[in-house]
């Protein structure tokens, strides 16, 4: 069979790839989603967060990072894997602080967008309710690090779009926190401006842009008109 | 805090003395603490411009390597194995009673910045503990006697070097030799018999033998460095693991102490046969009383021709540079054993491509443990039949166990792989043996039903930890002490190992303090579960084995601590208001002394 050269099953359906894509890049560019958080497609992978997680021939590795290969059977939907990608959005849930009602992010905020689509009703494990250290100190950005998931898509925007390589991970295990490259370790020493990439492609509402907030009503929201799964569906 | 214009002269000196080069930030900022017993804000500044790394980088560094603080620890730094065999051993007493002694509280440098008292990890001396390190160098076997006195000699101020030598003497307790314990090869003899027969052929002896790698996963040595030969690239490196972090575990010890000759030749072996020059050895921080030994080795080498510019006299050359770690137990897994060895965060990355197509430097690279560069050379020098003629099919060759817990004799066994457990715990004089954790925590807690189980890649796996635990212990403090070590240990990347190493100590803890109910077991199996399924790296991979071994093999003790047995309330009034008494407690105390 010539097609299954460059073509793999995603859930049973048939999927082109071009050599050397991911099976994560693969199947967005196809059109179909599959949930995850440190993904950004302008981006090089980082493959920390493992929401992507797929079984490849049996084994279960993250879509972001395994090259796709022909013939290869892919499972992404399979109840087993929605649960447990649902465990690993409610960890990033407990790990924080993330309290989405009072949240400017709500609505537009991809970490709560994965959660409603894997159906994730509560978050079962205990909450460690952590005290991470909040940076207001530039005029127009801010650090809120109770909503970050150190997923690093901030990490690798400013070094690799923005020239600037503002941010890096410090700490260790569940200490790991981010850390903002200036002398003082704040956002106001560094030359970080409101239209950075870093600040765009921040999955939640730890990197924001001051004065923005609740711009929309609710029902008008980026994830309101539609879920995360259509728009990802819809823009390829 | 130095002066600045002093800690840049000493700054200067320390990053010469390391050629300038990023590579080997990691053992700059050693040296930095050492002098400085912190790396100081100014110092991670310097050496950032100086090296042109970006500052996060170097603070990222700093704050993950447990043996590097960004504020001062005391002068003399003593930190407690914090092992369970230490612990069975009497340490935390013998640590609450130097505390109690110094007038200070764990983990906190005393207000005249004198001393720190602290826990770590596992520091490799189960057969000899409770054992400590102060300033870095390990003392061992401690009692309350050593202890009162380690106190007096702070307080009084006495240098290290003044301190009784014998505390710390560390002892090699080899209890049962085969033939790779008992061999005695001449320095070159693998070497020579290599050159005699040519790369390739080697290669193929070492295929012959069925050697498989003995820091843990057992992949056939032959076939990785074939990967490493045959992979693109002008150069290559050979990479030895002496990270031994898993704890329990010691026989590298004693190997890096008796048998260094046989390792540097098994790494320069491996050199020759893939055409590399270079070799490093990755000391885990906690050997570094190892160092002047292994140095002085590896210098001797040179003179002998055994190493250095012209290996044997021939126009190749092979040397190898010693890097030591920074307390990080990851650092033993390979692919963060290289970013380490490369002055980063020690974090696995994503693989494959594996090390030995894509290692140090991005080059090919092989990584093996102590005992399988010493078993090569062996191999080398005395053929494959020799090897090959014990052990089984599938696991040729013998084992090392590092023996340790409630047994007669601790130390280092040597045994024909397929032994059994039995065999093994009455060789070393354990009686009532209630559980072992065999291969340390990230292998398997076991009971006496396994016991006719045989030690081998086929059956029972081991990276030679076997601790033994009798009637008398309690096998959810074991699984707790298990779980706090992969808290701690996990390097932070991955959000199932991070967040899930953290939920599963949450949870045990729980149990063990008697307030957990049966729906908090099935939460630590799922958590477990996802954990050990999704996780990034061999880490986060095991850390669920000691909750997931306990919930299947000792599944009543875990019940018999549950709240209200197996189906009382996961919710208690009590525990939970205890936070904010605490609270308002020290808000008392602050207004007593306010
Ligand atoms: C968390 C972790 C820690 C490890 N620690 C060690 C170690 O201390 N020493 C070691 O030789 N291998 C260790 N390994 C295994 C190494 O990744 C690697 O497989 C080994 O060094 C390869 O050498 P070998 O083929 O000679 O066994 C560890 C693996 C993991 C996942
Ligand atoms: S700030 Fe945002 S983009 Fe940066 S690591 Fe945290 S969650 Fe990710
Ligand atoms: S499994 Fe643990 S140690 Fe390994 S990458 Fe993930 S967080 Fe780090
Ligand atoms: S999206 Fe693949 S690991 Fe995060």
């Amino acid at each position: 069979m010539s097609e299954t050269k460059n073509t793999f099953t995603l859930d049973g359906q048939p999927v082109v790839f071009e050599a050397g894509q991911t099976i994560m890049n693969a199947a967005l560019a196809a059109g179909h989603y599959i949930p995850h958080l440190c993904h950004h497609r302008e981006f090089k992978p980082h493959g920390s967060c493992k929401v992507c997680t797929v079984r490849v021939n049996g084994w279960l590795s993250a879509s972001c990072t395994t090259p796709a290969s022909a013939g290869a059977k892919v499972e992404s939907e399979a109840p087993d894997i929605q649960e447990a990608r649902r465990r690993i959005v409610q960890m990033l849930f407990i790990e924080g602080n993330h309290f989405c009602p009072f949240c400017v992010k709500s609505g537009n905020c991809q970490l709560q967008a994965v959660a409603y689509h894997l159906g994730m009703e509560d978050t079962s494990l205990p909450h460690r309710f952590p005290s991470r250290a909040m940076d207001a100190s530039h005029p127009d950005v801010v650090l809120d690090r109770d909503r970050c998931i150190n997923c690093s898509l901030c990490v690798r925007a400013s070094r690799d779009a923005d020239g600037k390589d503002l941010f890096g991970l410090s700490g260790r295990g569940i200490d790991t926190h981010l850390v903002v490259n200036s002398s003082t370790g704040l956002l106001k020493d560094t030359n970080i401006d409101a239209n950075d990439r870093a600040i765009q492609v921040c999955p939640t509402g730890a990197l924001l842009v001051k004065r923005r907030g609740y711009e929309q009503p609710i029902g008008e929201r980026r994830f309101d008109a539609q879920a995360i799964e259509c728009e990802f569906e819809s823009k390829y | 805090m130095p002066q600045s214009s002093s800690l840049e002269r000493v700054l200067t000196r320390i990053s010469a003395r390391y050629r300038d080069e990023p590579y080997q930030l990691l053992q700059m900022l050693r040296a930095v603490q050492a002098s400085y017993s912190h790396v100081p804000q100014s110092a991670m500044q310097f050496l950032a411009r100086h090296l042109g790394v970006p500052l996060s980088q170097v603070q990222g560094v700093v704050e993950f390597y447990a043996f590097l603080h960004e504020t001062p620890r005391g002068r003399y730094d003593v930190r407690f194995s914090d092992n369970i065999t230490d612990q069975m051993l009497g340490s935390r007493g013998l640590c609450e009673r130097l505390c109690q002694h110094l007038e200070l509280t764990p983990g906190q440098p005393r207000a005249d910045g004198k001393v720190t008292v602290d826990y770590t990890s596992c520091t490799g001396m189960s057969d000899q503990g409770p054992a400590a390190l102060v300033n870095g160098l390990a003392v061992t076997r401690l009692d309350v006697g050593r202890i009162d006195e380690m106190a007096d000699l702070i307080d009084a101020g006495i240098a290290l070097e003044a301190w009784p030598r014998d505390w710390f003497a560390v002892r090699d307790h080899i209890r049962r030799s085969g033939p790779m314990l008992d061999l005695q090869m001449a320095p070159g003899a693998a070497l020579e018999a290599a050159v005699a027969r040519g790369a390739s052929s080697t290669l193929a002896e070492l295929a012959r033998s069925g050697l498989r790698g003995r820091g843990g996963a057992g992949y056939l040595t032959a076939h990785k460095w074939r990967f490493c030969l045959e992979a693109p690239g002008m150069e290559r490196f050979i990479v030895c693991n002496a990270d031994e972090g898993e704890p329990g575990t010691f026989k590298d010890r004693v190997l890096l102490t008796r048998y260094a000759d046989a390792l540097f030749e098994g790494m320069a072996l491996a050199g020759f046969v893939v055409g590399a020059r270079e070799g490093f050895l990755y000391l885990r921080g906690e050997y570094e009383y190892l160092l002047p030994h292994l140095e002085s080795v590896l210098e001797r080498r040179r003179e002998e021709g055994l190493l250095g510019g012209n290996l044997l006299g021939s126009r190749v050359g092979f040397d190898i540079s010693i890097h030591l770690g920074a307390g990080a137990y990851i650092c033993g897994e390979e692919s963060a054993l290289i970013e380490s060895l490369e002055g980063k965060r020690g974090q696995a990355r994503v693989r494959p491509p594996f090390p030995a197509i894509r290692g140090y430097a991005d080059k090919p690279t092989v990584v093996n443990n102590v005992q399988t560069f010493i078993q090569a050379a062996q191999i080398s020098a005395m053929g494959s039949a020799w090897f090959a003629e014990q052990g089984t099919e599938k696991s040729r060759g013998t084992v090392l166990l590092s023996i340790s817990g409630d047994v007669a004799r601790r130390g280092v066994y040597e045994y024909p792989f397929g032994v059994t457990v039995k065999e093994v715990l009455a060789d070393c004089g354990a009686g009532a043996v209630q559980a072992i954790q065999i291969g340390g925590p990230s292998g398997h807690l076991i009971g006496a039903a396994d016991f006719e189980r045989r030690i081998a890649f086929e059956d029972l796996p081991t990276t030679g930890s076997l601790m033994v635990f009798d009637w008398s212990r309690d096998v959810v403090g074991v699984v707790q002490n298990f779980s706090r070590f992969f808290q701690h240990e996990s390097c932070g990347f991955c959000t199932p190992c991070r967040v899930g190493t953290t939920v599963l100590r949450q949870l045990i803890d729980k149990v063990a303090s008697g307030h957990a109910s049966a729906a908090d077991l099935d939460e630590l199996e799922a958590c477990g579960m996802v954990t050990r399924s999704l996780s990034h790296c061999g880490l986060g991979q095991t850390a669920p084995n000691p909750v997931l071994d306990g919930l299947k093999r000792f599944r009543p003790v875990l019940e018999a601590k549950l709240l209200g047995g197996t189906d009382g309330p996961g919710f208690d009034l009590d525990a939970e208001l205890s936070e904010a008494r605490k609270i308002s407690d020290e808000s008392l105390k602050e207004g007593q002394h306010g």
